[in-house]
């Protein structure tokens, strides 16, 4: 049993690394064409992200700073937790049709709520009395956000936004399903790529997850500007 | 995969239907195909869970008195979160076969962290001095920690199983993945279907919010000092 | 019954530590009595007292709780029948005033009824409005929190009683009426108690007896008065306060001072003061007055006598000779 099991993963990892001919014949599978699929899976999740962020951070931000919204912050995030993944992108692509930017829609409003409940919990944990001291010295709304909370709420915003990623980079694994390209072709097109494919693939996506959370982690640590605080709200 | 473009016309069953739209009347009379489904999403969802919170309790108690395991444990269980469920499924695929107990396996494991952190920090946030005056009184650790630091902790302890529940129900939807079945199956045996993805899709979000809501009750009944506090 | 403590040459080494926490602590604490350990900070006054219940466990040395050293047996069970009041009261927060009080009860497996009646007592005893207590501690208020503490501590009626600064968090008003109740409660209650405090006036006012820390060593053990009037060397003095003859008279009343006869006719434009006040206030009543004179009256309004000045003085003066070096 071992030794099936080791012999499917060095398959596997085979697969990731060399090329050859797909099962159903044609083109050429695995190995460098891994690339391909690994740069659309990286743009796809990348502009998707950045959509989210465009939304989710200023909405936090004004939510934040005008301290109202706890119910609407914190109730999207519950929400859109328990919205499956694979339900969202189903409803934009039958709702919208296929392409890149229907889904990446889909993916960013995945996005959202984590992004929306950091920023808005790490803007309003700004102390009251750091902000009215701001104001007291005369700096606009827009200043005090950019100058005082911000900075201070970087830390949580981060690891918004690192959650994000990493539940992003995830789901853009099943994208294939609505007929756009991702690491996630020789899982869903089980055919073409094979049990090997199948596995390398996951394995690639698994090792892209791990290396998001832990860049991501790394920047959450570097935007720190109290270095002796830690810990990041329940997302 | 259908790639043809749909558009809604009207609403009469048949072409409704055919046109892959949202159809009420459709809906309404095939109701009970997505009873099964939802079983399996909650036998997945339930039992995932409640394993992951077994585990993470025996966890948080052994790190809470020997605090040199809390890194290696959040690691650990770190990396079981961060693996994308759908490549969680396949990677177990030749360890444990097709079928619900890979799923189990999968969804225990993304739930671990969540509810060990979760604990720990509950644990963590019990008041020194009511630590202090409970032993100066004659409690015993274990009298201590089942009478005083537990209880404290129970708010931060529900919260992450909401966390956890909620996660869980959106993750398996992927479940079919590993063959298990589940909503996610329902959604997927018919992805241009808006009605099917609709209702399958409402079901998840319904079930979440019915698991939450009882959690929360329970958190309401057994904690009554932090509602007045 | 109030049991007889003994410290025999206690001390406490922390790894790593320069000099002990305490070194060689002997002193004895009579049944009943209220033994006021005072210091600065890191006089080892606390660790001293935290030794007593093995909250912290002594290096060498050992302590008596009548005639039975503390380091026999579990220590649990020791810690049960030693009342415990701390700082920052440390009450459960998810049990109500009522569960909190019954802790111990419940620990050494008293009946319910005999819990909740004991409780209740206590309730009343330590001044504690009876409609609180079903509430949880976040809906009271500090003073509140700290007679639940001290209910708590007295619930199974232990014969000592340890108490680390209890009443050091609270404002100044509260705190003032809380050290007026424990007098009230030192009356009611027959426990011996060990208390800890930085504050001398605090130990002055509550004490049977005061022992001074420093650097973990005993450096005088006396009454209040003795202390006052004889400090064994300048820390002691300085420590005590340059004010100790005010202290003194805080310790006496207008009544205890020599009174000149009362006046038919009233020499001193009408206001009195009470026999119980204590002298330092009378005196400040006096150098208020106009002519240095005040009447003395009893509760009933009764004139006792005349207060002058020269009288306050000469009660020191005549105390000076009284008391003897502790």
């Amino acid at each position: 049993m071992l030794a099936s099991v080791l012999s499917q993963f060095g398959d596997a990892f085979e697969f990731v690394f060399t090329s050859k001919e797909s099962r159903s014949g044609g083109s050429d599978v695995g190995g460098a064409q891994l690339l391909g699929l690994l740069w659309d899976h990286l743009s796809l999740s990348a502009v998707s992200l950045a959509i989210g962020i465009a939304v989710a951070l200023p909405l936090g931000v004004w939510l934040g700073h005008t301290r109202r919204g706890t119910f609407l912050a914190v109730g999207v995030a519950n929400v859109g937790r328990a919205v499956p993944s694979i339900a969202l992108i189903a409803l934009f692509f039958a709702f919208l049709g296929t392409g890149f930017t229907n889904i990446a829609l889909a993916l960013a409003l995945l996005a959202i709520p984590p992004i929306l409940a950091n920023v808005y919990v790490g803007i309003r944990q700004v102390e009251p009395e750091t902000v009215d001291a701001a104001r007291g010295m005369g700096m606009s709304a827009l200043q005090i956000v950019r100058r005082v909370e911000l900075p201070l709420a970087l830390p949580l915003v981060v690891g918004g936004i690192r959650t994000s990623a990493v539940n992003v980079v995830a789901t853009a694994t099943i994208a294939p399903l609505a007929g756009v390209s991702s690491l996630g072709d020789p899982i869903i097109a089980y055919g073409v790529y094979g049990d090997a494919g199948r596995l390398g693939a996951s394995m690639v996506v698994a090792a892209l997850a791990v290396a998001t959370e832990v860049s991501f982690g790394l920047a959450q640590r570097l935007a720190d500007p109290l270095p002796s605080r830690r810990r990041s709200v329940p997302a | 995969m259908m790639l043809a473009q749909v558009e809604i016309r009207d609403r009469s069953s048949a072409s409704c239907v055919a046109d892959n739209g949202f159809c009420p009347d459709w809906i309404a009379h095939h109701l009970d195909r997505y009873w099964d489904p939802l079983g399996q999403h909650v036998y997945l969802t339930v039992v995932s869970v409640g394993l992951g919170f077994a585990i993470a309790s025996a966890l948080a108690l052994l790190a809470h008195r020997w605090r040199r395991l809390i890194t290696p444990i959040v690691n650990v269980t770190g990396i079981l979160y961060t693996i994308p469920s759908a490549a969680a499924f396949f990677l177990l695929l030749p360890l444990t076969g097709r079928g619900k107990d890979t799923a189990v396996i999968a969804l225990t494991s993304y739930t671990l962290l969540i509810l060990f952190r979760n604990m720990i920090d509950g644990l963590d946030s019990v008041p020194d001095e009511a630590r202090d005056a409970g032993r100066g009184m004659g409690l015993t650790q274990r009298q201590l920690l089942w009478r005083v630091e537990i209880p404290l902790a129970l708010p931060a302890i529900l919260a992450g199983l909401r966390v956890a529940m909620t996660t869980t129900v959106g993750l398996a939807a992927l479940a079919f993945f590993a063959g298990a079945g589940g909503l996610g199956q329902q959604i997927n045996s018919d992805l241009a279907f808006k009605s099917n993805v609709v209702v399958a899709s409402v079901l998840c979000v319904l079930l979440a919010a019915v698991l939450d809501g009882a959690i929360l009750v329970v958190q309401r009944l057994l904690t009554p000092w932090s509602r007045v506090a | 019954m109030p049991a007889a403590l003994e410290f025999q040459d206690v001390s406490k080494h922390y790894p790593g530590a320069r000099s002990p926490a305490v070194d060689g602590l002997s002193l004895r604490v009579e049944p009943g009595e209220t033994c006021i350990l005072v210091g600065p900070s890191g006089s080892g006054k606390t660790t001293a007292m935290r030794m007593v219940n093995r909250m912290v466990e002594m290096t060498s040395g050992d302590i008596l709780i009548d005639g039975r050293s503390v380091n026999e047996g579990d220590p649990a069970e020791l810690r049960r029948h030693i009342g415990y009041v701390i700082q920052h009261v440390g009450l459960f927060p998810h049990r109500t005033v009522l569960q909190n009080i019954g802790t111990v009860p419940q620990l050494l497996g008293w009946p319910r009824e005999r819990i909740d009646a004991r409780a209740r007592e206590l309730v009343g005893l330590v001044g504690l409005d009876p409609d609180l207590s079903q509430r949880y501690p976040g809906q009271l208020s500090g003073g509140q929190r700290q007679r639940v503490g001290v209910a708590r501590a007295l619930a199974a009626d232990p014969p000592l009683m340890l108490m680390d600064e209890p009443f050091g968090a609270l404002d100044p008003i509260t705190r003032d009426h809380l050290q007026t109740e424990f007098q009230r409660l030192q009356e009611r209650v027959s426990t011996t108690i060990v208390f800890v405090t930085h504050d001398i006036d605090e130990a002055i006012r509550l004490g049977d007896r005061i022992a001074i820390l420093r650097d973990g060593r005993l450096v005088q053990e006396a009454t209040p008065a003795e202390l006052l009037v004889h400090p064994a060397d300048a820390f002691v003095e300085e420590f005590v306060g340059a004010d100790r003859a005010l202290k003194r008279l805080s310790l006496l009343r207008a009544a205890d001072a020599e009174l000149e006869p009362a006046v038919a006719a009233d020499g001193t434009g009408g206001a009195t003061l009470r026999d119980t006040t204590p002298l330092d206030d009378a005196l400040a009543a006096l150098l208020q007055d106009a002519d240095g004179r005040l009447t003395v009256v009893d509760g009933d309004g009764h004139a006792l006598g005349v207060l002058t000045l020269d009288a306050v003085h000469a009660k020191l003066r005549v105390q000076d000779q009284a008391v003897s070096p502790g």
